[in-house]
């Protein structure tokens, strides 16, 4: 048994508090630290991903207790891929908030960040659900700190709602903890995959409470209608690079959902059945309408690209709800598009912040630096919006044509279609208010330019984009092979289960 | 005793939601901590109860199931903190724009 895999989560849990306590006042050692651990990770993660890449499942039992007793992370294709997104999404945002000095306008940005990234990898690579609950709450309270960075009473409003949501949602995830612990005594995904077969479907009250408040759980993570409330003044309040790794959060709800509900409770189990199809899909279609009717009538360019972040979880969550193997490859492809395009608008919105000091959609002098920051704007907007010939397009494709052959097939491409078309004419009209129009105001005051390395980070981002339009054929063989795993749990059980740990076997008596 | 231990999880519940629907952010912190024991005695009796018997290995020959006091031991540890953590950002929140409302106001928060 090798140590990798425990890894991603180890080694920012060990950064942090050194960060803390012997960086404390060096903001450069901190800034080497955190950089370092994050390339570090990503070193790791990608061996974890061409260590998954065939389709073999990596087992770490901690403390060489043989689940389901002991706690287990598991790496396979999904989780690790998971992995190495976030770690590549965080060296970015981590350059970002060294090049636009955001990590100096509060104290312990960089201890919270690497917290915040051990509390998602940990999501991402375990294998239990009780322990998925302390991960997330490992991430919450990171967020908590990210969140109110640099104050501001505006900042600290919108952190207690946020605060005061994901308890709320902490507290409704213990309770379908304990329902699902009462009804099958196991919290170990893949031991819980064989258990709730045993349930008895005329029985079945029990389990499909725990199901759905469970699903409810993921939901709010990741910002579905009618739980998508807290999403809009949460993001744009965050500075900027925190809401650029807020992408992924909501991600992380789109992941357990995926990870819950193809392993544990799959569409053809007959105790749960009928949950999925009946109420995901038309809540994922009214969050994509929501989302981008929010992008057309949003007033600031903040608040837009968070509605454009809940639109593209509702164009993710259509194909997953689909729940087949072409809807979860599709699912999949869009994630890493969109997790990059949300954190891209992100970071741009607050480049135009730092060039004109507001966000408002309305005519004003000339933003500093608007050459570039509207190039940049420009290409992740026809991404996020789903222009070809960017990412988003191809995403959008492929979600059409695993919805193309469903009953649902006229809601699914009316809905998507339309959205689609809204969000242009929103990105289109922000675009040009921000960056046209301003050309007819005389500056009143001089502004200074974004820093260098704010534009490569930014740039940097785009250009992942691009190269996730130009290899879209790889990573769509790539995530169909993840889909296909999905759909086929019996490895993933197997390996958790049957792979022996300390005291296995019974000892003789002495 | 199971009907008394679910009719206090359904009243602290009922209790707790009822207070953060007062949407001030000191009724709201009590309802969640309302919640959290909610939650927290939910949890240990998902793993059914049983008075007298030990969690742990001995000579009994009836046992409770410990895996559900793990869980409750980690859950209040968790649900401590964040309660303290909330206290603090509201405070701040409150001392700052002199305001406890948790929804955001018509007059002072655009619609979006």
């Amino acid at each position: 048994m090798t140590h990798w895999l425990i890894l991603p989560i180890i080694l920012p849990a060990f950064l942090a508090p050194f960060i803390v306590f012997a960086a404390r006042y060096h903001i450069g050692i901190q800034r080497v630290v955190s950089i370092a651990g994050v390339v570090a990770m990503i070193a790791t993660a990608a061996g974890l991903v061409w260590q998954a890449s065939d389709g073999t499942v990596t087992l770490y039992q901690l403390g060489d207790w043989a689940a389901p007793f002991g706690i287990v992370l598991v790496g396979d294709r999904l989780s690790t891929m998971m992995v190495l997104l976030t770690a590549v999404l965080a060296l970015f945002v981590l350059l970002y908030a060294v090049g636009s000095r955001w990590d100096e306008r509060g104290r312990h940005f960089h201890a919270l960040f690497q917290f915040q990234l051990m509390g998602i990898m940990g999501a991402f690579l375990t294998g239990d659900l009780f322990n998925l609950f302390v991960f997330f709450e490992v991430l919450l309270i990171a967020s908590y700190g990210l969140m109110i960075h640099a104050g501001g009473n505006a900042r600290l409003k919108a952190g207690v709602q946020y605060v005061l949501f994901n308890l709320l949602g902490s507290t409704l995830f213990l309770f379908a903890l304990g329902s699902i612990y009462a009804e099958t005594g196991t919290l170990n995904m893949a031991d819980l995959a064989q258990r709730v077969t045993l349930i008895d479907p005329a029985a079945s009250v029990g389990i499909r409470i725990a199901a759905v408040l469970l699903i409810l759980v993921f939901a709010i993570k990741a910002a579905i209608v009618p739980l998508h409330f807290w999403l809009p003044s949460s993001y744009a309040e965050a500075p900027a690079p925190v809401a650029a790794l807020f992408a992924i959060m909501t991600k992380v709800g789109a992941y357990a959902i995926i990870r819950v509900y193809t392993l544990i409770f799959p569409p053809d189990l007959e105790v749960t059945a009928g949950m999925q199809t009946m109420w995901l899909l038309p809540a994922a279609l009214i969050s994509l309408a929501i989302g981008m009717v929010g992008v057309l009538a949003a007033r600031k360019l903040d608040r837009l690209v968070a509605f454009s972040v809940i639109g593209s979880m509702g164009m993710v969550m259509v194909a997953i709800a689909l729940f087949t193997p072409a809807g979860i490859a599709a699912a999949l492809y869009y994630i890493v598009h969109s997790t990059l395009a949300g954190a891209a608008l992100f970071l741009i919105s607050d480049l135009v912040r730092a060039g004109r000091n507001n966000l408002d959609l309305t005519a004003q002098p000339p933003v500093a630096g608007a050459a570039m920051t509207a190039g940049l704007f420009f290409v992740a907007a026809i991404a996020m919006a789903g222009l070809p010939p960017l990412s988003g397009f191809i995403g959008k494709l492929l979600i059409l044509s695993a919805g193309f052959t469903t009953a649902q097939m006229a809601w699914i491409w009316t809905i998507i279609l339309s959205a689609s078309l809204i969000s242009v004419v929103g990105f289109a009209r922000a675009g040009s208010v921000i960056f046209w129009k301003a050309n007819s105001l005389e500056p009143t005051e001089a502004v200074a330019r974004p820093g260098n390395l704010s534009y490569v980070a930014v740039s940097g981002l785009v250009a992942l984009l691009i190269a996730h339009t130009v290899f879209a054929g790889q990573m769509h063989r790539y995530t169909t092979a993840m889909a296909v795993q999905l759909f086929a749990p019996d490895a993933y059980v197997a390996t958790v289960l049957d792979t022996p740990g300390k005291l296995s076997k019974p000892q003789e008596d002495h | 005793m199971e009907l008394l231990v679910a009719s206090a999880i359904g009243l602290l519940t009922a209790a707790g939601i009822y207070l953060v629907l007062r949407l001030r952010t000191f009724p709201v912190i009590l309802g969640i901590s309302l919640l959290t024991y909610a939650v927290n005695v939910f949890l240990f009796a998902s793993g059914r109860l049983t008075i007298g018997a030990p969690p742990i290995l001995t000579d009994a020959t009836n046992y409770t199931d410990p895996l559900p006091q793990a869980l409750v031991l980690t859950a209040i540890v968790i649900s401590f903190g964040m309660t303290a953590v909330v206290v603090m950002i509201a405070l701040g929140a409150y001392l700052g724009a002199d305001d406890d409302h948790v929804d955001d106001r018509s007059e002072t928060e655009d619609a979006s």
